[in-house]
């Protein structure tokens, strides 16, 4: 060890060379994560304060500017650039709301059932739920897509059950508008005046809590399915570190099994549930291609997400400004809910050393 | 007696246990793969059949139509070769240059080092679907929008896997490099021939994790090119299903071309099973 110290500090050379090196290892990175991911940042936050129309470049003079009305208009300008975004806003909360608290207790339920010792083929059932996970998006929503057809595999398992299923993706109203016209507790011609009279963000109180659509519910399926095998990874890998002495000592105890999740196992996984739940709030933001691939956004907008939103206004409605906004919008919700994430983490570490 | 008594309900009772416990992972296990199992039968159905009977596992008649037409009245060949090609050159790069700059983020010191892994690590967390419209003006303005380049050019490096490399080159005890370098090794060689192959459960993990994020890869080739040429398999595949030939019909054909996309990586999943979940649990999970 000394010697080798000391052969460093005798050739200074080797730092010369070291610094060169790194940086020539470090290039390739650096310039591409630069110039496709820095740099397209910089740019698309200067073009959410101009009106370009995807002509010519963005950089010119020409381009009129338009301050900072294409996020204030979002919030506070009647008309269809702020409904269109109060909708994929509304349509997001409903999603995560379902998606993160179904996907983190079935992942959590999958992972207990696959953890117990006396069943056999751990492996096997791992890999089957674990499979969703990893093959493309679009071939899965293209599947699914089939599945939800009027005449399709799930309809068809609902008539075998005596249920005549929904049209999936035609029927453009919430589940709780149909839940209230279906009980007869609502006309929908006509509804509470105190809800459809009063608005927030330019929605009426009624729209707003109209519930998902059918079409955004096939798509939480979807997601819900794909992504709890991930999950249920993170709570297996959780479950092995859980020390077998614990669980003899509450069986010792006369601890039955529920008890034994209750009080010794639930616990102990505390800190994988915050990471489910956390990576799950910062995905939930994300989705995109599902909508893309399975509903447009339609019907009625209903799965229309800010995602998809931002990406429609630019690339379909040549509003590249509108469209950068919303991405920033987003940005900002992601950016904040990961910095929660990672401040938690960090002090949980911090407390545990 | 009653012991014995005591031991046969503990037996009953662990019985029941079984069933219900096996009842529950053979309900997941259809849930989870019965779906690709009407994906593979739907392939081969007729499309009056694949309406009529949507749930049964075996086509009746069995017909390899669905094919026939992908590759007649699509451009499923080119986009499948655009696949491969995409999904091949991002792979090596990603493992390469990653692994580059994760071993000189490990071990050589150099002005600025701290401050690049630190830019690495807030990158990762940069959600791709806001740095669609960002990603499409760069392209325009470096003027490589639309070509092979764009499709190409901003997959092949990733933060992730730069992490992922910086941790496991951490890993190698120093001595190792130490011994090369008075033995006259260069940097490089030191880093290619002997570090590197030390580290290869994590280049195998980070290869597969490349492959098959570079194969599934979709909102990347929305904004980076827009000719039927350059489309890949989900973009084309995502054309087919909501563009020209419209909703609810064709499912065969959707399926069959759906099945294409799934295949390659579900043999990749089933041989390196255990890369994956490596990948999954270390990595972290991705949007």
């Amino acid at each position: 060890m000394r010697v080798l110290t000391l052969r460093r500090g005798r050739r200074s050379g080797i730092y010369g060379r070291q610094a060169t090196a790194g940086w020539v290892f470090v290039a390739p990175v650096v310039l591409i994560l630069g110039l496709f991911l820095l740099l397209p940042i910089v740019m698309a936050l200067y073009v959410s304060f101009t009106r370009w129309n995807g002509q010519g470049s963005p950089f010119t003079g020409d381009v009129p500017m338009a301050g900072v009305d294409n996020y204030t208009d979002l919030f506070s300008k009647p008309g269809l650039a702020r409904q269109d975004f109060m909708l994929s806003i509304r349509n997001n909360v409903y999603y995560v709301l379902i998606v993160v608290p179904v996907q983190t207790v079935v992942a959590l339920f999958l992972a207990l059932v696959v953890n117990q010792r006396l069943l056999k083929g751990k492996t096997f059932f791992r890999t089957a739920f674990f499979f969703p996970s990893v093959v493309s998006s679009v071939a899965i929503s293209v599947v699914f897509l089939f599945l939800f057809t009027n005449s399709g595999a799930v309809n068809a398992l609902l008539a075998a059950l005596g249920i005549h299923g929904p049209a999936w993706f035609s029927d453009p109203r919430g589940v709780v508008h149909i839940v209230l016209t279906n009980t007869g507790l609502v006309d929908p011609s006509a509804p509470p005046s105190a809800l459809a009279g009063h608005e927030l963000f330019g929605l009426s109180w009624w729209e707003w809590l109209s519930g998902p659509s059918v079409a955004l519910c096939a798509i939480i399926a979807l997601v819900v399915w794909t992504t709890c095998g991930t999950f249920m990874l993170l709570y297996l890998a959780a479950l092995q570190n859980v020390p077998v002495e614990l669980e003899e000592a509450s069986l010792l105890d006369g601890a039955g099994p529920f008890q034994r999740l209750r009080y010794v196992t639930l616990p102990l996984l505390r800190p994988t549930t915050f990471l489910v739940l956390t990576l799950g709030l910062i995905g939930t933001w994300q989705v995109f291609d599902q909508v893309y691939v399975m509903s447009q956004g339609d019907p009625a907008k209903t799965t229309l997400t800010p995602a998809f939103l931002s990406y429609r206004t630019a690339f379909r409605g040549f509003e590249y400004g509108t469209g950068a906004a919303i991405s920033f919008v987003l940005f900002l919700i992601i950016v904040v809910l990961t910095l929660i994430q990672r401040w938690v983490l960090r002090e949980r570490d911090g407390g545990a050393r | 007696m009653g012991a014995a008594r005591a031991r046969r309900g503990c037996a009953v009772k662990r019985l029941a246990w079984l069933i219900v416990g096996y009842a529950t992972l053979v309900f997941f296990a259809l849930v989870f793969l019965y779906p690709f199992v009407i994906q593979l039968s739907g392939t081969f159905k007729t499309e009056p059949d694949a309406s009529a009977r949507p749930l049964a596992p075996f086509p009746d008649p069995f017909t390899t139509g669905s094919f026939v037409r992908m590759f007649e009245s699509t451009d499923f060949p080119r986009w499948l070769l655009n696949s491969v090609l995409v999904a091949l050159v991002v792979t090596i790069g990603r493992v390469f240059l990653d692994s580059l700059a994760g071993y000189a983020l490990a071990r050589l010191r150099f002005g600025g080092r701290a401050a690049i892994f630190a830019t690495i690590v807030a990158m990762m967390s940069v959600p791709g679907v806001v740095l669609l419209i960002p990603k499409f003006l760069v392209l325009k303005q470096v003027g490589i929008y639309d070509s092979y380049a764009a499709l190409i050019l901003p997959l092949i490096v990733d933060a992730t896997g730069v992490f992922i490399m910086k941790q496991s080159f951490e890993s190698v005890p120093v001595y190792v490099e130490e011994a090369a370098r008075i033995d006259g090794a260069g940097i490089f060689r030191t880093y290619w021939s002997v570090v590197l192959p030390m580290i290869r459960p994590a280049l195998l993990t980070l290869t597969i994790l490349s492959f098959q994020s570079s194969w599934n890869e979709f909102p990347h080739t929305l904004v980076a090119v827009q000719s039927p040429d350059l489309f890949t398999l989900p973009r084309g595949l995502a054309d087919l299903v909501s563009g020209s030939l419209g909703a609810g019909t064709q499912y065969p054909l959707k399926l069959g071309a759906a099945l294409v996309a799934t295949v390659p990586v579900a043999v990749v999943f089933i041989a390196f099973q255990r890369y994956f979940v490596r990948g999954a649990t270390e990595g972290g999970v991705k949007g």
